[in-house]
């Protein structure tokens, strides 16, 4: 261990980050220009630059001795990095977690403190861990990073939008319409785009998701450009309708029931929608994974010579991770525009597709429970934040960084290969954190 | 006037458009391209620095003019040298607080921080500057006619042609840096194999920050001349400019610089004959077919050189 720092040396390289921070902090807090009637005038706030230089150093000096002192502990017990137990406890706390996870999400709405809030905020939570789970069959399993994630969930929001306007069809037939449709999609993508690898690819992906916003944005005929669809209609169980006055043909819920009519019920309804669709998907990635196609998938991501040589078809094997991912995306998309009755271009940017790529990276690649976990931070961050009202998007930038310094392979980065010859003879192989 | 010399008019009229646009996103795909070539990521915050660099020249060309300083050339300097110097301050910051930590930890992790840099920093520069655009007075007005017709004037203002002689008086000096100075060496050292580059005694890290340094400046150089050029800057043009001029370098073949240089202009021309003759809601749905027709084609971009894979 080296010997910890001086006062004097401590104090010298807080000293050279508060003057950085004075360089960084004088155009930008210090200056700024005012929008006036005679064009733009300049104003200052010095004082500020004050405080934001006082805080890095203060907060320098502060993290220097903090790591010291972790470092200390670390070294004191066995590493840091790997908290997380391994092996046959793993699976078995694993286990345990899900099956309270599950039954938690399941009661939810029954519980005293739910109101249409929490009941939202869920409802928003799950639709991202479909996401996730979505392309994590494509980033996290097969290896192949998406970065226009968010183009298959607008084409499964659009094709409710469309299929509800003009054919007249309802949610559920829709859902798997356009689960079908965006897999379509994802299949004519990646046939030209297979021979690339790495980042073309993900560029390339990155390109699609923008020419799939800007032609929904364009095409005024069909998709009502940036005004949108509005009037979707909304989910019915089987027949029974939860609007106050039901459509043609259905009765609606509080009419049969007798319960007073309230508009909670259709949340709660959707909610358990959304959650259906999250278990049917995770339970149905979680068989895939064990499949012979499931593995083709891992075994890419780990080595594409080695796959190939071993006889595996590489193509097969990503054609069907896209259109998988895809499918689940556009799944969620559908679900979205049943639930907002309205979908326009705006939902579906690229921060969309950010946002979904950071659950599956943060959440450790690969991972389900991963998934789970950082889809409802990323969900549950910016409502904590709500009070700092502005300043949510910058907490949640500052805290993408900070959680990728802090545990750089994601939350659960210790993850077990899903198959293993043997339990005893032969040792786990390590963790790979590569792509 | 015949019709057919009125085409040429208007053709030439977009080329010198295309030009000016190629320029700017050219100077900006040089950055991702030399932090591509040296560590393998894509800095994805690097369009925010050149949002950067924009904004100081709009408080610098305020500040200016508050302060009573009338003439142009010295404007343009002080702005130029000012932008360079704070947007590169703050490269080198993006570089030691969110990358660095995470050099060697696999692909990904360092690509989500640079996401959450680039939300970061816009969200800073909303809060700090105001949501609303900033438009400035012309600080270069005026230009020269290179053809008159009765109808139609064939014309490059001044701000054209500033643009365009910036950038290649730029681009030369900088390709001169990459092959002759020993910093240059360092660098070419660096991307092709680090360990190695470090066991001869070059200061890696120390070679990086320089990187990311010099990155910052051109896309501050970019900015400064984007805000004279459309006068308006706000807090989100970062994002697709920084995505124009990604998708040029991968163009071009990313960590080849004269491929970026190339990929800019490439994109810079598709986008202005594209609004010209088509149409321009579309321009950018042209710049990403032409990207995926390209990779499909050249999977390494137009100059790149092949991945070559072992086992």
């Amino acid at each position: 261990m080296q010997p910890a720092p001086t006062l004097a040396a401590r104090l010298k390289d807080a000293g050279l980050a508060a003057g950085v921070a004075l360089l960084l902090a004088i155009p930008f807090i210090g200056l700024t220009t005012v929008n006036t009637d005679q064009g733009l005038s300049v104003a200052t706030r010095w004082p500020w630059v004050g405080y934001a230089v006082a805080a890095v150093f203060a907060g320098r000096l502060l993290a220097g001795y903090l790591r010291d002192a972790l470092a200390g502990r670390a070294s004191a017990a066995t590493s840091a990095r790997n908290v997380l137990p391994t092996g046959e406890t793993a699976r078995r706390l694993g286990r345990g977690f899900v099956i309270a996870g599950i039954g938690f999400a399941a009661v939810m709405p029954f519980l005293p403190f739910s109101d249409r809030y929490i009941l939202d905020l869920g409802t928003t939570a799950l639709i991202y861990v479909l996401l996730g789970m979505g392309l994590n069959v494509t980033v996290g399993l097969a290896g192949l990073l998406d970065l226009g994630f968010v183009a298959f969930y607008a084409i499964g929001a659009y094709t409710f939008a469309l299929l509800a306007k003009f054919a007249g069809l309802g949610f559920w037939l829709s859902l798997p319409l356009s689960g079908l449709v965006a897999a379509l999609f994802a299949v004519l993508l990646s046939l030209p785009i297979l021979r690339l690898r790495g980042d073309y690819l993900a560029i390339v992906t990155l390109g699609f998701g923008e020419i799939t916003r800007i032609v929904i944005l364009n095409w005024q005929s069909l998709t009502g450009g940036p005004n949108g669809v509005a009037g979707i209609p909304r989910p019915s169980l089987f027949g029974i309708s939860f609007e106050r006055r039901p459509p043609e043909g259905q009765v609606s819920f509080h009419e049969l029931t007798g319960i007073a009519f309230s508009s909670e019920h259709r949340m709660m309804f959707l909610y358990f929608i959304i959650l259906v669709l999250v278990l049917a998907a995770s339970w149905a990635v979680w068989r895939l994974r064990r499949l012979p196609i499931g593995r083709a998938w891992e075994a890419l991501r780990e080595d594409e010579i080695a796959c190939r040589s071993l006889g595996i078809n590489p193509t097969a094997a990503k054609v069907s991770a896209y259109a998988t991912g895809a499918m689940l995306g556009g799944l969620a998309g559908c679900f979205f525009s049943a639930r907002q009755g309205f979908v326009s271009p705006e939902s579906f940017t690229f921060i969309e597709s950010a946002i979904i790529l950071a659950i599956v990276v943060l959440g450790g690649m690969g991972s389900q429970i991963g998934v789970v976990i950082a889809a409802l931070f990323i969900v549950l961050l910016p409502e904590f934040a709500r009070e700092f009202a502005d300043y949510r998007m910058l907490l949640f930038g500052a805290a993408m960084i900070l959680i990728m310094v802090w545990r750089p392979g994601g939350l659960l980065s210790g993850r077990d290969p899903t198959l293993r010859l043997s339990d005893r003879r032969s040792p786990p192989p390590a963790a790979t954190e590569s792509l | 006037m015949d019709g057919a010399a009125l085409g040429l008019g208007t053709f030439l009229q977009h080329l010198i458009n295309g030009l000016t646009l190629g320029a700017i996103y050219g100077l900006i795909a040089i950055g991702y391209t030399m932090v591509y070539g040296i560590i393998r990521m894509i800095n994805f915050a690097h369009g925010e620095i050149y949002m950067l660099g924009a904004f100081v020249a709009v408080t610098g060309f305020t500040l200016l003019s508050a302060l009573g300083v009338q003439s142009v050339a010295l404007g343009l300097i002080v702005v130029l040298a000012a932008s360079i110097l704070f947007t590169a301050a703050y490269g080198w910051t993006v570089e030691r607080v969110a990358y660095r930590p995470l050099r060697g930890s696999g692909r990904l992790a360092p690509l989500i921080s640079a996401i959450g840099m680039s939300i970061f920093l816009q969200n800073y520069v909303m809060l700090t500057q105001g949501a609303r655009p900033k438009p400035l007075q012309p600080v270069l007005s005026g230009g020269i006619t290179l053809w008159q017709g009765e109808t139609f004037a064939l014309g490059i203002t001044y701000i054209q042609a500033f643009i365009i002689v910036l950038t290649v008086a730029l681009m030369a000096s900088f390709t001169v840096l990459i092959a002759r100075t020993p910093l240059g060496r360092a660098q070419r050292a660096c991307e092709q194999d680090r360990t190695m580059a470090a066991l001869l005694g070059i200061n890696v890290d120390r070679t990086i920050s320089l990187t990311f340094v010099m990155g910052a400046s051109l896309a501050a150089v970019a900015g400064v001349l984007v805000t004279m050029y459309y006068g308006v800057v706000d807090f989100y043009i970062g994002f697709l400019a920084g995505l124009k001029a990604f998708t040029a370098a991968v163009l071009g073949g990313i960590g080849s610089l004269p491929g970026a240089m190339l990929g800019g202009l490439l994109i810079g021309l598709i986008e202005a004959f594209f609004t010209g003759y088509v149409s321009g809601a579309y321009k950018d749905v042209a710049a990403f077919s032409i990207l995926i027709l390209v990779l499909v084609l050249r999977p390494t971009g137009l100059l790149g050189r092949p991945d070559i894979e072992k086992v």
